[in-house]
């Protein structure tokens, strides 16, 4: 993956860079030799590693944004990192940039049941939000599968979603407000536990930004009541046509499952392999589960098994039990770490009309092997969004190359088809390059005004999201060093930012 | 993960152990998520990931261990909470075991350390030494705030203010069933545990007897090698551990032997794990039999089973010890045999989380270990309990030293429901 040079001059500031950060964080906060920082050099995304300048754990909002002022006045790029989760190596680090990692920023702020809301610091994890309410009947819904480890923080950055949200909506539809420190350390809320007619939507523009526009620290989250209950189907057939078929029909007939899980066969073998759910032996199965009061279950259970069995399925199980449902999960939640045992993976992320999954399924097959790579898919096919696993040998030579260049040819399917390349993992550094394949000079030209504003010196995240050949202009047009665009140090202030 | 071992490097065996578990290894981070030292301490480093990093770095490179991978790697607990976790099954376990061993043979600790290291591993696996230590500590305990090192007065304040006189049980003898005869059960009779209370033992020995096993306490056996395992002081645990294997195997090829019955979790973790010790060894495949045999205390009477027993009015907080949920993955027996025998049975939140005591892990950690038994206690204790148990010496250590109800051990209470008398710290806090 190409990287933009380093900046030497700042390389070589090191360790007054080092000594100015001490200045306003503990020592326990400032790590700069190079045996730790290694360990910083990637996230999910294992295969592209870059070892930080330095990495700063702040413990508090004012923390960052003193952080953040020292890095401005000094031109030194800002990786924010939450959990280190990503698997499109959002918070891949270069050297020449300082991580700042926000996961000792987990307090739980405030919690109003009355008026469904959770206020919290973002490196709090998105499972223990639903923890600090579920005593309570509540819960925060969107539920990526990495949910046990992944912060408020990266969710906010990659927009992230999960198995439920084809009826909850993703990260966007859940969030009502943030506090985020910009570069040059201005703290600023945006939007926040009431509604606010009128103004310009900032707050969809920061969520799934990447960490291209601001640190967030604090965020207010929707927090909805449990529901009465949840009842998983798992549907088996012969053909992935007919799975995909299946799950179209039941889409068309209005019935709102809270997800639709699908796994194809070689997704299915190592699941068992490795997780003995007991899954059936068939070409595709599909996981829907439906929510709400027994009756409601009921009903809903029974148009779709109505129409599941029009599609003549090899199987039809229907959980009797919480520990029924719990196996029908628990393959599908150990589908990653099944993969993993096979061989090294790299996770896609794109999203296609559900119309045209049997297409791409059959196309992503054929190009499995012409590039001679095995590939298993797991996917939320209540709304497109597709995870294929490609399988490689990290420790073969040539082998991540053809895996990168198997990734881009499916990627650049999905936006074939209508899709996009991306449904909640986010750009990242992994499809940064094939942005082009999606979007204009001029759509991409527009999205860079947006961080233009945000962050003129073009510090935070580097080299990530806009293709290097496009955003060169203004990467190269910011001077770097001390002296460069000095912010006039002022009075700490917390303002609404307003368009 | 991808790797970058030479193949001379990969014809070391524990290289190559290394290198198929960081192979596994997806980097997903999951696992930082149920790491008692991330959350304390909340840095990568301190967090299985990044552990094995650190761990990946230093074996790739062939280097001597460096002061701040020693660092990360020595605020480990060896608690396996990330083992749990792990999607991808990667066995932590044994890269830790294998960086320690490392760190011990290439790095040279700050001579403080490296003497109250070697402190540990003279007396903590002799129970004789022990009970001097402990009789030492009581006598220094007044006078320890004087003490120039942390990790000096933390060893002084856990010795327990009362020292049991040593109990005949723990000679080697075979003890009848007074039942017909079901099972014959080696007792692995422990180290420190024997010096620290004996009751445990003796509860023991009169359950399984009760329920029809002849008990044997083998000659020749001594501690499990865990303790200076998990210094990565290698040849000293291969010695005990052999000397357990020996022992075993000769009743095992006497009177014969259907289990090795371990009362202390810690323990039974590292004695299930002998096979993989002497995997490279002449004495392979006995321990790999010994291995097989080893039992917890709770796996053996869930076998057997406990007679039902009338509702009883006590409530027991069942803490869950590490070495118990997390390294041998034995996690309802305990709690369905108290349930039962009659008792009330709560849990802690949070209950995969380290209580802080961890082997030697209090004695050279005492601030983390600190905060990890304050956030344990609070969480037993916010279930008003009248008891805690649990299945581990160290834990009721641990948490005896601060809580305000008593802590016996699970054999104990389940001694008591079936017959056997009231647990001393039950008598003494009545
Ligand atoms: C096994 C596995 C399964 C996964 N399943 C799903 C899934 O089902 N759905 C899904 O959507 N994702 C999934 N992911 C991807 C990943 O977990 C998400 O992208 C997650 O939101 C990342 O969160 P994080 O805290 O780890 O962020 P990081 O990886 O640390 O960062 C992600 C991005 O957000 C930015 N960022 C982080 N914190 C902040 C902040 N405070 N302010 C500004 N920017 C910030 C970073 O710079 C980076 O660009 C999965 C990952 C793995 C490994
Ligand atoms: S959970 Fe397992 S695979 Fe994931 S980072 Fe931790 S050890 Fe590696
Ligand atoms: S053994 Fe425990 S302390 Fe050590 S890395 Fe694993 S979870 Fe953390």
């Amino acid at each position: 993956m190409d990287m933009p040079q380093p900046n030497a001059r700042i390389i070589a500031r090191k360790s007054s860079i080092l000594a100015l950060l001490s200045q306003v964080l503990p020592p326990d906060a400032v790590i700069g030799d190079p045996a730790e920082t290694r360990a910083y050099e990637c996230d999910a995304l294992a295969a592209y590693r870059c070892q930080p300048l330095a990495v700063v754990l702040p413990r508090t909002t004012e923390e960052v944004s003193a952080v953040l002022r020292i890095c401005h006045a000094e031109g030194v790029p800002v990786v924010p990192r939450g959990a280190g989760t990503s698997l499109a190596g959002g918070s891949m680090p270069t050297e020449d940039a300082v991580v700042m990692g926000l996961a000792r920023m987990t307090r739980v702020i405030e919690t109003d049941y009355e008026n469904r809301f959770i206020h919290v610091e973002t490196g709090r994890t998105n499972l223990s939000v639903t923890q600090a309410v579920e005593a309570e009947g509540f819960f925060y819904a969107p539920d990526p599968s990495s949910q046990l480890a992944c912060a408020i923080g990266g969710n906010i950055g990659m927009n992230s979603g999960g198995a439920h949200c084809l009826k909850y909506g993703v990260t966007t539809n859940n969030l009502l407000g943030v506090r985020m420190v910009l570069m040059d350390g201005t703290v600023t809320t945006i939007g926040g536990p009431w509604d606010e007619p009128g103004s310009l939507d900032l707050l969809g523009v920061v969520c799934g930004s990447e960490g291209q526009l601001g640190v967030v620290t604090e965020a207010w989250l929707r927090i909805l009541p449990k529901p009465e209950g949840a009842r998983p189907v798992l549907v088996g057939f012969a053909e992935n046509e007919v799975a995909g078929a299946c799950v179209a029909d039941i889409i068309r007939a209005g019935v709102l499952p809270v997800a639709i899980e699908f796994m194809d066969r070689p997704c299915i073998e190592a699941t068992e392999a490795f997780a003995k759910a007991g899954y059936p032996d068939c070409e595709a199965l599909l996981i829907i589960e439906v929510e709400g009061s027994e009756a409601e279950i009921a009903e809903q259970l029974a148009k779709i098994k109505e129409i599941a069995l029009r599609h003549n399925p090899v199987e039809f199980r229907e959980a009797q039990d919480e520990d029924q449902a719990r196996r029908i999960w628990l393959g599908r939640k150990s589908a990653f770490g099944a993969m993993g045992q096979i061989n090294d993976y790299m996770c896609l992320d794109g999203t296609i009309p559900v119309s045209s999954l049997p297409y791409v399924l059959r196309r992503i097959g054929e190009m499995s092997a012409e590039f001679g790579l095995g590939v298993g898919n797991v996917f939320h096919a209540g709304d497109g969004n597709m995870h294929p696993l490609i399988l490689y040998n990290a420790n073969k030579p040539g082998d991540l190359a053809l895996c990168e260049a198997f990734g881009a040819e499916i990627l650049k399917l999905c936006v074939e088809v209508g899709g996009c390349l991306t449904g909640e993992h986010g750009v990242g550094i992994e499809k940064r390059d094939l942005m082009v394949v999606q979007f204009a000079p001029v759509d991409l030209e527009a999205q860079m005004r947006v961080k233009d504003v945000f962050d003129p010196q073009w510090l935070l995240n580097p080299a990530k999201v806009f293709p290097l050949a496009v955003s060169a202009g203004r990467r190269d047009a910011v001077t770097t060093g001390p002296g460069a665009s000095p912010r006039t140090p002022g009075i700490f202030e917390d303002r609404k930012c307003q368009a | 993960m991808q790797t970058h071992f030479t193949e001379a490097q990969l014809a070391d065996p524990g290289v190559a152990r290394a290198n198929e578990i960081l192979r596994s290894c997806v980097h997903c981070g999951f696992c930082t998520a149920t790491c008692p030292t991330y959350q304390v301490l909340g840095d990568e480093l301190d967090s299985p990931r990044g552990r094995i990093y650190l761990i990946k770095d230093m074996l790739e490179a062939g280097r001597p261990a460096d002061a701040q991978t020693v660092k990360h790697v020595d605020r480990c607990l060896s608690c396996l909470s990330c083992m749990t976790t792990c999607p991808s099954g990667v066995h932590y376990m044994h890269l830790v075991d294998h960086a320690r061993v490392h760190i011990e043979k290439t790095y040279r600790r700050p001579w403080v350390d490296r003497m109250l290291r070697n402190v540990l591993a003279f007396v903590l696996p002799h129970p004789g030494r022990m009970r001097l230590a402990l009789l030492g500590a009581k006598i220094i305990r007044p006078f320890r705030r004087l003490l120039p090192d942390a990790r000096l007065r933390a060893m002084v304040e856990m010795a327990p203010k009362t020292i049991p006189p040593v109990s005949r049980n723990d000679d080697p003898q075979v003890f009848a069933a007074t039942a017909p005869r079901r099972m014959r059960v080696a007792l692995l009779t422990g180290c420190a545990q024997k010096a620290l209370n004996t009751d445990i033992n003796d509860a023991t020995i009169r359950l399984l007897r009760r329920l029809g096993c002849e008990v044997v306490v083998a000659k020749g056996q001594g501690c499990c090698g865990a303790l200076t395992h998990h210094m990565g002081k290698e040849d000293q645990a291969h010695s005990a551990a052999a000397a357990n294997i020996h022992a075993w195997m000769a009743e095992r090829r006497g009177a014969g032997l259907d289990a090795v019955v371990i009362n202390t979790s810690g323990c039974g973790t590292t004695v299930k794990d002998y096979g993989h010790m002497f995997r490279n060894d002449p004495l392979a495949a006995d321990a790999a039999e010994i291995a097989g045999l080893a039992k917890d205390i709770s796996e053996v009477l869930a076998q057997i089973g406990l007679p039902q027993g009338a509702p009883r009015e006590m409530r027991v907080a069942y803490h869950a010890a590490c070495s118990l949920q997390h390294g041998q993955q034995i996690k309802s027996a305990p709690k369905d045999l108290l349930k039962r025998v009659g008792y009330e049975v709560v849990e802690p939140a949070d209950s995969h989380l380290c209580c802080g005591s961890a082997g030697t892990y209090n004695l050279l950690q005492p601030e983390i270990s600190a905060q990890l038994k304050a956030r344990k206690l609070a969480t037993l204790e916010a279930k008003a309990p009248q008891v805690i148990a649990a299945g581990n010496i160290g834990c009721m250590m641990q948490l005896g030293s601060g809580a305000s109800v008593p802590v016996v051990h699970t054999v104990e209470l389940l001694d008591w429901a079936t017959g056997g008398p009231m647990p001393r710290a039950l008598h003494e806090s009545a």
